[in-house]
């Protein structure tokens, strides 16, 4: 079966990142050097100087696209000139519920990734460069293969690529089921080969990063966008989105709507909404409840936030995160405690265990909705949630635990009486839809009694 | 005895890192022990802490810590269903009853005629496509109880 | 000091090293803020969060680059948006931390709730109640109420062996990784880890062995809960009904501080040894001990230990008074007349050895020490050993460390720990030449190898070359770490002494933190030697007769002897042979078996005395048990046989021979008990508070011991090369095989728990 990515949602007359949409097998070597493909590298390595690929970046205002929104080209200037070897970590552990947009770059225009790697490895003097995709990308990871074989056999990779003098080899390296190694510490923990946990900063990666030697890290998508800026300049790239955030950028639409998938968009243009909109409203045409911009890490922002400008300024301001840009869509259908003890339960399984609060909170968080969700909840339960939640809060080593505390505190603040509810509803153990996968869980006694899980 | 049969693959793996760092490998000769042996047994964490020189006490931890190398053996065919909140909202955890009514066992077990392992398992990126399952890591997108049957006819013959 | 930093902690202002821990600066003005997972002597993670401060830092003008001030003149802090972990955090000019504010307040009690919501509160059962940092943090900062739902507790295994001497109780384990650290960046023995993640996180060992290290047991006490305990104390007492005595351990030239934890067991009668702990030395064993000296204490308390004199009658030997054996000995002795050969064992006190010595003199007889081949080179590592103020922590980039002939994680293990830090951590060179491998090797920058049997040759002839080759002569010290396995006497004095003209030809004699260091076989080898040539010495200048000075090099268990008595030799191959012969010992060794009289002595837990270290450190040890049966010191059985003889010395104890002791042996002039028992408070504050452990047995009442200085310390103007002449090795030096650590022996034996670890004598290769 193939491992194709199939999202062919057009939103953008000509995508920057999404090319595969309209150009189809761009991911072929071939296809895509007839559609200008590395001609971003072939000018950086003939013309350009290794700061003047950063200066670019740095003009265009590129932001890291995993996240926490950095600035690309500050990032890789902060990269000591005088220490080698260096290295370019590309972040595709891409995990976050609701998170699919790397999975189709990777998958249907993974050339566009190498050249932004290779056009980073440049900038910044890098040799190696090893790409971390999540386990789970097995079948996306030969794709990918596949596609540095082939800029090997071209000459893009390798030794003296071009004629330049400058040497970069590729590498990918596959994680095997760790939400947090998309945190950057952990992941360079994990691809040295230790316990993926994140690790103290200082020292940050730029300065000792990978074996100890400066590290560039950025996201899949980042990286992406890195040629056309380089083979079109900063000004062009900024005709898209706004002056704080510029470009375009992959907005991955998932839960109650009718054509779920990725829309690549102008930062700031659109509106949730019209997000939403663009993805075929809701399942039934039912009212939206909530949205998450970012996944479970995200707090919830309920529908009377909708009109929210899609850009990081703006979802900020209305009490939530853009983050990786993950909408996950839930309508009225959606029982908000239900949807709250998924992601609380998702943070508990993947705690790395590290640090107290994390490890412990997430643990005592989830027999608190499993409780609820049980039909044995009281409103003490809802309140020990909010206290367990801001327990955490303030606390965590890295950032999963305090993601965390968001789908608890978010939920808690806009829908507390839907808590409030469920536990009249449900009172002395009466169920409604959920005892299948409390009993899987082994929440619930089944038949054959309490399954014993982790 | 992975040192022999898989010589290739080892040496291809280690050449990616360099060579002071052989740690680096543990990851990818983790999954080659795995095909090898089905599942990372006590005999193939040894090998593997031995390839790159350190304490099968490491690699074991390793082998804990991450959720896609099994420490016990499991079926010919593991199927992955993801049952977070963006499947979920789209059917999941039905489909999921479904698959256990089916094959007759709870998420987390094998089938008795050691033939399937069902697992339920946090997002895997394709949410667009949910319901989704990897069976022995490779996508199975838009899966309706009628695709899930088909697939296990197919499986089952193969 | 240049390099000191000022910062306020709540309010007071404290100076500081740069690079020092907001913690460790707290511990400094004693605000001990609360800590799980920081050791001291582990490198920080920041994991456990106990430790959570308000932290600010001086607002800083962009344009000028100065601090920004207020109305009032003040410089404007600005703090952090979060708390921080003060075990991470170093401290920086004007950083202001707060600890007493109520979030602070609040962030611990958070963490201690979290904390108990999965530990089983099983504190009546747990070896650790009494002496538990998380019992103690929770009294001083947690909340009086826990809300979680006691049956939604995490349970899990509760006795699991990580080996045959530590057991982990998962379900009390709080997940700080101290143990894990210890092995990794202490033991460098990889065989704990982390296993699953989140909630499930675990302990376990995966290696085979299993938790088999040989300094496994400081994991148990530096881990904050009761999660691993030993085989050897688990559930064996309860902390606060042990007495704690301060110790040596005697098994090695370390020299290592202990404290020995005993109790009253009505079923042996008396007090007993319950437990050895480590006692804080900083400039002997930091805070650590190997699991030989932990585990080595069954033989005090054993059921075959000597309690009475026996005498020989009808061939067989017989239980007596002491009157009766005293009386035999002293008329065999003074018909013997001056044909009498004293030997003492090394692990003999330097009272005890000083008053034989001083008997034997009287005697004109001849002494040796047991084992004999120590005697030929002692002098020489007396000479050059290590300056007097040297501390191996001191060592590091620049120093040059040269391990010869020696395996020292075997011969003197918590040495290991901290060259090895001295070199991984700290970057020093090690240069390694030696016959076989030893576990120190992976460390070597450079590895040098001979012969077995070699060692003196290989110097004599190598010294030039290796002088030039790891530049010995510019490096900042010398430290040269030296054995004498599959050496003879000759051999083996002729190794320290090419090692001594090593440490002239490079310029590095007599300076303060270089120098040789011998590896000897037992705690007092260096001290039984001092005293016991100082008296010959002493009797050569006083103009006795040449026999009576006989050569200590000399092999006197080659002559026969009218009587020979034998203190503390154990199972001694070099024992004269004589007409008549006394021994004296703990238990009926083969040798007391063939014995005239056997004299019941006591153990080092019951009694007190001085110890010299290998590196020359005298150091006292006190009485943690009372008198076994009719045994007595050694000290007191040679005052007893002098009086038979007509010397009437009357010393009244150690302290009043040690004072005659250091009055005439030169080396020994100026230390007195008083001197030795001097202590101070140490970096770090180990005993204070329950930031790192949650008892008293850590701290040291007993004194920090003193170094008396090396000869070419003292007289560097009389420094002269050795001839370099060696020997070709023999028969008798080769046979002298490696030891390791868990050689069999007469007091191993008696410690069950160690039962499976002991290597045969003849497996010993």
């Amino acid at each position: 079966m193939s491992g194709f990515y199939g999202t062919k949602n057009k939103t953008m007359e000509r995508h920057v990142l999404l090319r595969d949409v309209d150009v189809p097998n761009i991911r072929e070597y071939d296809v895509y050097v007839a559609n200008d493909g590395y001609a971003a590298w072939k000018k950086a390595l003939t013309t350009m100087k290794p700061d003047e690929v950063i200066n670019v970046v740095k003009d265009s205002g590129l932001r890291g696209r995993g996240g926490a929104g950095f600035p690309a080209g500050v990032k890789w200037s902060f990269i000591p000139k005088d220490i080698f070897p260096k290295y370019v970590v590309v972040n595709g552990d891409e995990s976050e519920a609701g998170t699919f947009k790397d999975h189709q770059i990777i998958d249907g225009n993974p050339h566009q990734l190498i050249e932004g790697v290779a056009l980073c490895a440049y900038a910044v003097q890098a040799n190696t460069s090893y790409i971390y995709l999540r386990g789970e990308f097995y079948e996306p990871a030969k794709t990918l293969q596949r596609a540095i074989d082939e800029a090997y056999a071209h000459g893009m990779l390798g030794k003296n690529v071009l004629g330049s003098g400058f040497d970069l080899d590729i590498h990918i390296h596959l994680g095997a089921g760790a939400y947090i190694c998309g945190e950057e510490t952990a992941l360079l923990s994990s691809l040295e080969g230790q316990l993926g946990q994140p690790r103290l900063r200082p020292p940050f990666p730029a300065v000792q990063g990978l074996y100890a030697k400066p590290t560039v890290i950025n996201n899949v998508e980042t990286l992406a966008n890195v040629p056309p800026i380089v083979l079109h300049g900063a000004q062009w790239y900024r005709q898209y989105g706004t002056e704080k955030s510029p470009g375009t950028k992959i907005f991955c639409v998932s839960g109650r709507v009718n054509k779920p998938g990725n829309y690549e968009l102008p930062l700031g243009k659109y509106t949730i909404r019209e997000l939403i909109e663009m993805a075929g409203g809701t399942m039934d045409g039912r009212p939206v409840k909530g949205v998450l911009p970012a996944g479970s890490s995200a707090p919830i922002l309920p529908a009377n936030l909708l009109d929210t400008k899609l850009d990081y300024e703006s979802v900020q301001a209305a009490g939530s995160i853009l983050g990786s840009a993950s909408f996950v869509i839930l309508d009225d259908t959606v029982d908000i405690v239900w949807a709250a003890r998924k992601m609380v339960r998702f943070f508990k399984h993947e705690s790395c265990g590290k640090c107290t609060p994390c490890r412990e909170g997430t643990y005592w968080a989830l027999k608190l909705y499993d409780k609820i969700l049980s039909g044995h909840g009281t409103l003490a339960d809802v309140d020990m949630i909010g206290e367990v939640a801001g327990q955490m809060a303030g606390k965590c080593f890295c950032l999963l635990g305090e993601f965390a505390t968001s789908p608890m505190q978010s939920t808690l603040k806009h829908f507390r009486a839907e808590y409030e509810a469920f536990i009249a509803n449900h009172q002395g153990g009466k169920m409604n839809g959920y005892t299948d996968e409390l009993i899987r869980e082994g929440v619930l006694a089944g038949p054959e009694g309490v399954i014993t899980r982790h | 005895m992975l040192r022999e049969k898989r010589a290739a693959d080892i040496a291809q793996v280690l050449a990616k890192y360099p060579p002071e760092r052989k740690r680096s490998a543990v990851m990818p000769l983790l999954y080659i022990a795995q095909e090898e042996y089905g599942y990372c047994s006590d005999e193939a964490i040894r090998e593997v802490a031995e390839i790159i020189g350190c304490d099968p006490t490491e690699v074991k931890s390793i082998v804990g810590f991450y959720t896609m190398f099994y420490e016990q053996p499991v079926g010919r065919y593991v199927i992955d269903v993801c049952d977070d909140l963006p499947c979920a909202l789209r059917g999941a955890d039905k489909f999921v009853t479904y698959c256990e009514k089916r094959l007759g066992i709870r998420a987390g077990q094998t089938t008795p005629d050691g033939k399937f392992t069902l697992n339920t398992v946090m997002c895997i990126a394709a949410c667009d496509r949910a319901p989704v399952a990897q069976v022995n890591r490779e996508y199975r997108y838009e899966l309706t109880e009628e695709s899930f049957d088909r697939m296990l006819d197919e499986l089952s013959q193969s | 000091m240049a390099d000191l930093v000022n910062l306020t902690i709540d309010g007071v202002p404290v100076s500081v090293p740069k690079g020092t821990l907001v913690v460790d600066a707290a511990k400094k003005i004693e605000n001990d803020i609360p800590v799980f997972c920081y050791h001291p002597k582990l490198k920080p993670v920041g994991m456990c969060r106990m430790c959570l401060v308000d932290i600010g830092m001086p607002k800083i003008d962009p344009a000028t680059k100065q601090p920004v001030r207020d109305e009032q003149g003040n410089v404007v802090i600005a703090f952090m948006p979060k708390l921080t972990t003060a075990c991470t955090t170093p401290v920086s000019e004007g950083m202001v931390v707060r600890t007493a504010t109520e979030q602070v307040r609040a962030a611990r009690e958070d963490i201690l709730e979290f904390l108990l919501t999965s530990h089983p509160l099983d504190c009546p059962i747990c070896d650790k109640g009494g002496e538990c940092p998380l019992q103690n943090l929770t009294l001083g900062f947690g909340p009086s109420v826990s809300r979680f739902d006691y049956d939604a507790k995490f349970h899990n295994e509760k006795h699991v062996p990580l080996g045959d001497l530590i057991y982990l109780d998962r379900e009390r384990c709080i997940q700080c990784s101290r143990c894990i650290r210890f092995q990794d960046e202490i033991a460098d023995d990889h065989v704990l880890q982390f296993h699953d993640r989140g909630r499930g996180m675990e302990i376990i060992t995966f290696s085979d062995p299993p938790f088999d290290s040989y300094f496994g047991g400081n994991t148990t006490d530096i881990c904050p809960v009761g999660a691993l305990t030993t085989a050897d104390f688990r559930f064996k007492a309860r902390p606060w009904e042990l007495a704690s005595t301060q110790s040596l351990c005697t098994h090695c030239p370390v020299g290592c501080n202990i404290t020995l934890n005993t109790r009253l067991e009505t079923k042996s009668g008396g007090y007993e040894i319950k437990r050895v702990m480590p006692r804080q030395n900083e400039q002997v064993n930091e805070i650590w001990i190997c699991d030989k000296g932990r585990y080595v204490h069954h033989f005090t308390r054993a059921e075959d230990r000597l309690r009475q004199p026996m005498v020989r009658r009808d061939g067989r030997l017989v239980e007596a008074t002491w009157e009766q054996a005293l009386q035999l000995v002293g008329e065999r002795l003074k018909a013997a007349g001056t044909s009498v050969a004293a030997v003492v064992g090394d692990r003999i006190a330097n009272e005890d050895a000083y008053l034989v010595a001083k008997l034997v003199r009287a005697l004109n007889g001849a002494i040796g020490m047991s084992p004999s081949v120590p005697a030929h080179y002692a002098d020489v590592a007396r000479a050059f050993g290590v300056g007097a103020h040297a501390n191996l922590a001191h060592l590091g980039k620049g120093d040059v460390i040269l391990v010869v002939n020696g395996d020292v994680e075997e011969q003197a293990p918590v040495w290991f720990l901290r060259l090895r830090q001295a070199v991984v951590d700290r970057g020093a060179a090690l240069v390694i030449a030696h016959s076989r491998s030893t576990k120190m090797h992976r460390y070597a920058r450079a590895i040098h190898r001979y012969e077995p049997g070699y060692a003196a040759r290989w110097v004599a002839d190598r010294s030039e070359e290796l002088i030039a080759k790891e530049s010995l002569k510019d490096a900042r010290n010398l430290l040269i770490v030296f054995g004498d396995e599959q050496l003879d006497g000759p051999s083996a004095r002729a190794l320290a002494q090419g090692l001594a003209n090593l440490l002239i030809a490079t310029g590095h004699a007599g300076k303060a933190d270089s120098g040789l260091l011998p590896l000897y076989p037992h705690a007092n080898t260096q001290g039984v030697f001092d005293v016991i040539a100082g008296a010959d010495r002493a009797a050569a200048s006083n103009g006795a007769n040449g026999k009576v000075g006989a050569d200590l090099r000399s092999p006197i268990c080659d002559s026969r002897f009218e009587v020979a008595w034998l203190i503390g030799v154990g199972d001694a191959s070099d024992a004269p042979s004589a007409g008549f012969t006394v021994v004296q010992e703990l238990f009926m060794t083969a040798l007391a078996k063939q014995a005239d009289v056997v004299l019941p002595a006591l153990s080092f837990a019951e009694r007190e005395g001085t110890f010299t270290s290998g590196d020359r450190r005298v150091q006292r040890f006190y009485r943690a048990l009372p008198p076994l049966g009719e045994a007595r010191p050694d000290w007191w059985i040679a005052q007893e046989i002098a009086k038979r003889l007509g010397h009437s010395w009357g010393f009244q104890g150690p302290a009043h021979i040690f004072a005659d002791l250091a009055h005439s042996i030169p080396h020994y002039s100026g230390l007195s008990y008083e001197v030795i028992s001097k202590s101070e408070p140490q970096w770090p504050p180990m005993g204070r508070g329950d930031l790192y452990y949650g008892g008293t047995v850590y701290d040291n009442t007993g004194g920090l011991g003193a170094r008396y200085a090396s000869d070419a310390e003292r007289d560097p103007a009389g420094v002269r090369p050795y001839d370099g002449a060696a020997p070709e090795p023999t028969i008798a030096g080769l046979e002298r095989r490696p030891r390791p650590l868990y050689r069999d022996g007469e007091l191993i034996r008696r410690s069950a728990v160690l039962a499976s670890h002991i290597v045969p004598a003849q497996e010993v290769a």
